[in-house]
């Protein structure tokens, strides 16, 4: 789409772009570069030297047990993390669009979760589940389960997607929520006539209705997951015990900042990089179909 | 609803407010936690409803952070960081955003079309991806402990100038033509029309942008070193990994509702630009 009146000015419009072309080009092409160029060098451990050594960082990361369990688990969680997520919200979602008396109190009270950071998040769940302080694990424990997700691995996943999800339900409730709104009634009035309950009518009708919104929540779901859990990790658990929950952006966080493997951690980046590049790609052709449906 | 089925929709009711109770419950949790005493939040299990100490615990950390010792900055320093950072982010993200998009909506010129892409591809670049170089250019700029470092690396935005562009496109045409034939040059055109024409969209984007700006970690995490330029969410973070040597749960509670009452507040009482800023960011 494009304007057919515009004004003619040679310097002004370079002029207006320049600010933001400028913080782009020195905070982000810039350092992009930078990570592109150092995951072909190897830093000697005591800085100064390089040497080109072409793709033998990402070989290394290649043949890395724990590269490869940090994708495995980074998979695993951002399944875990999307799947439950967009579950709870469109039950939620389908609830609150089925009730007509509260429907606007109900949605107030289900947005807030999204203000709240995901550091703070990990710190509100890692004291509900506080071995010796939190209601949670004590409950538990009265029951006869052991919680400890500071040396239980597995209750430590589990606990960071808990925390992540939290913080994201309220993303994905309103999204689907305007999805469900946007459903022509009539539509449902046709089908309920026809002797369709609500179950029926919303597998057959809502449901594949609603699946553009859900596809498209899906991607942002997994960006999520991948990159804005940093904080609840490093609130909850830095990555730990053991590497039980670094996923891939927090080994990259880790491995560069905390122990200085500039190379490792720039193929990382890049292989990271790749992998926000291909999600956008496929958000940005979904949403193109989107718009016709 | 279609038809009157009264026990679906009690049940949809009973599903809904027991999400919400699931949902409130850890803020409930905290904000009892950040009203007792340091020995009854020890003692376990710990209570469920408010206790005598709010003033004392919230004035403790507002004014003397932790004490003894433990974690320098008083709260209200950091607090003071993040409204400021927050405020930066989201202003700047608009100012930069909005000319921009006006330069690509309104003027025709060589280039045009890569400086729209330049700006699309930082989608693709977020900070997570590029920890280590970022923090070197920032490094190497001088910025580390500076609001400078915490909000210009922050301000670029694809979204915000698509978002502009967006609502630019929908302007009639007739507006320009009129302010063309009137004599007025751009930045006047600009000033008088399409900036008052976008309030709303301005509104719905500082919501946005503020929530966003206030509840960034992993950035500030990396360019302080100094506490006077913490953040609050950093603070709150790095006291919970101290809380087992100093076991003030009580005031590290205090310090959390601190982290979330402003964007919370912002995001209930302004819920419809909220939602909408949301909602159109994505477009």
């Amino acid at each position: 789409m494009e304007k057919r009146v515009t004004f003619d000015n040679r310097v002004l419009p370079y002029l207006l772009l320049a600010p933001q072309i400028f913080i782009t080009l020195v905070f982000f092409f810039w350092p992009s570069g930078q990570a592109i160029w150092q995951s072909v060098l190897i830093e000697d451990a005591f800085g100064g030297n390089s040497r080109f050594v072409w793709f033998d960082n990402f070989a290394n990361l290649f043949q890395d047990s724990a590269y490869y369990a940090s994708a495995r688990l980074t998979l695993v969680f951002s399944a875990l993390v999307a799947s439950v997520g967009l579950a709870v919200s469109l039950l939620l979602a389908v609830m609150a669009d089925r009730v007509i008396r509260g429907a606007t109190v109900y949605k107030t009270f289900l947005v807030w979760p999204y203000a709240v950071a995901p550091a703070v998040a990990g710190v509100l769940w890692g004291f509900l589940f506080n071995p010796s302080v939190g209601i949670v694990a004590w409950l538990l424990q009265s029951i006869g389960i052991e919680f400890n997700y500071v040396i239980n691995g597995n209750q430590a996943l589990l606990l960071v997607v808990i925390a992540a999800v939290w913080n994201q339900v309220s993303y994905n409730f309103l999204f689907f929520l305007a999805g469900l709104q946007s459903i022509p009634k009539s539509l449902i009035e046709a089908a309920a006539i026809d002797g369709a309950g609500p179950g029926r009518r919303f597998w057959d009708i809502i449901f594949p209705l609603l699946s553009p919104t859900g596809f498209f929540l899906l991607v942002i779901n997994i960006l999520y997951a991948f990159f804005g859990t940093f904080g609840v990790v490093d609130a909850l658990t830095k990555g730990g015990p053991g590497q039980a929950t670094s996923i891939l952006v927090y080994k990259v966080y880790n491995d560069g900042f905390r122990g200085q493997d500039l190379g490792g951690s720039s193929a990382q980046s890049v292989i990271l990089m790749m992998v926000v590049i291909l999600l956008t790609i496929v958000q940005f052709r979904f949403i193109e179909r989107r718009v016709h449906y | 609803m279609v038809e009157n089925r009264p026990f679906v929709t009690i049940l949809s009711h009973v599903i809904i407010i027991l999400g919400l109770v699931v949902i409130a419950f850890p803020v409930w949790m905290t904000f009892v936690a950040s009203t007792h005493d340091q020995t009854t939040m020890l003692r376990a299990p710990v209570p469920l409803l408010p206790g005598p100490y709010l003033i004392e615990n919230y004035g403790q950390v507002l004014t003397e952070g932790f004490g003894r010792g433990f974690g320098g900055a008083p709260i209200w320093v950091t607090l003071m960081n993040s409204l400021v950072m927050a405020l930066g982010v989201a202003l700047g993200k608009i100012a930069i955003s909005i000319i921009s998009a006006f330069a690509i909506v309104y003027f025709r010129f060589p280039g045009r079309m890569y400086f729209f892409w330049a700006i699309f591809v930082t989608l693709m670049l977020p900070v997570e991806v590029r920890i280590v170089p970022t923090y070197g250019v920032v490094a190497h700029l001088g910025m580390i402990d500076s609001y400078a470092g915490l909000i210009v690396p922050l301000i670029a935005s694809a979204t915000a100038t698509f978002l502009f562009r967006q609502f630019f496109l929908s302007v009639p045409d007739e507006l320009t033509e009129a302010a063309r034939v009137d004599g007025a040059s751009p930045m006047r055109f600009f000033w008088d029309i399409l900036l008052p024409m976008s309030r709303t969209t301005i509104a719905a984007l500082f919501v946005i942008q503020f929530i966003y700006g206030w509840n960034q970690y992993l950035w500030p995490l990396l360019i302080t070193t100094k506490e006077s330029f913490y953040t609050v969410v950093m603070a709150v973070s790095r006291q919970a990994n101290a809380v087992d040597a100093t076991p003030s749960w009580n005031l590290l509670m205090a310090m959390a509702m601190l982290a979330m009452l402003p964007p919370v507040l912002v995001v209930v009482f302004m819920q419809r630009l909220f939602v909408r800023g949301l909602v159109e960011t994505e477009k």
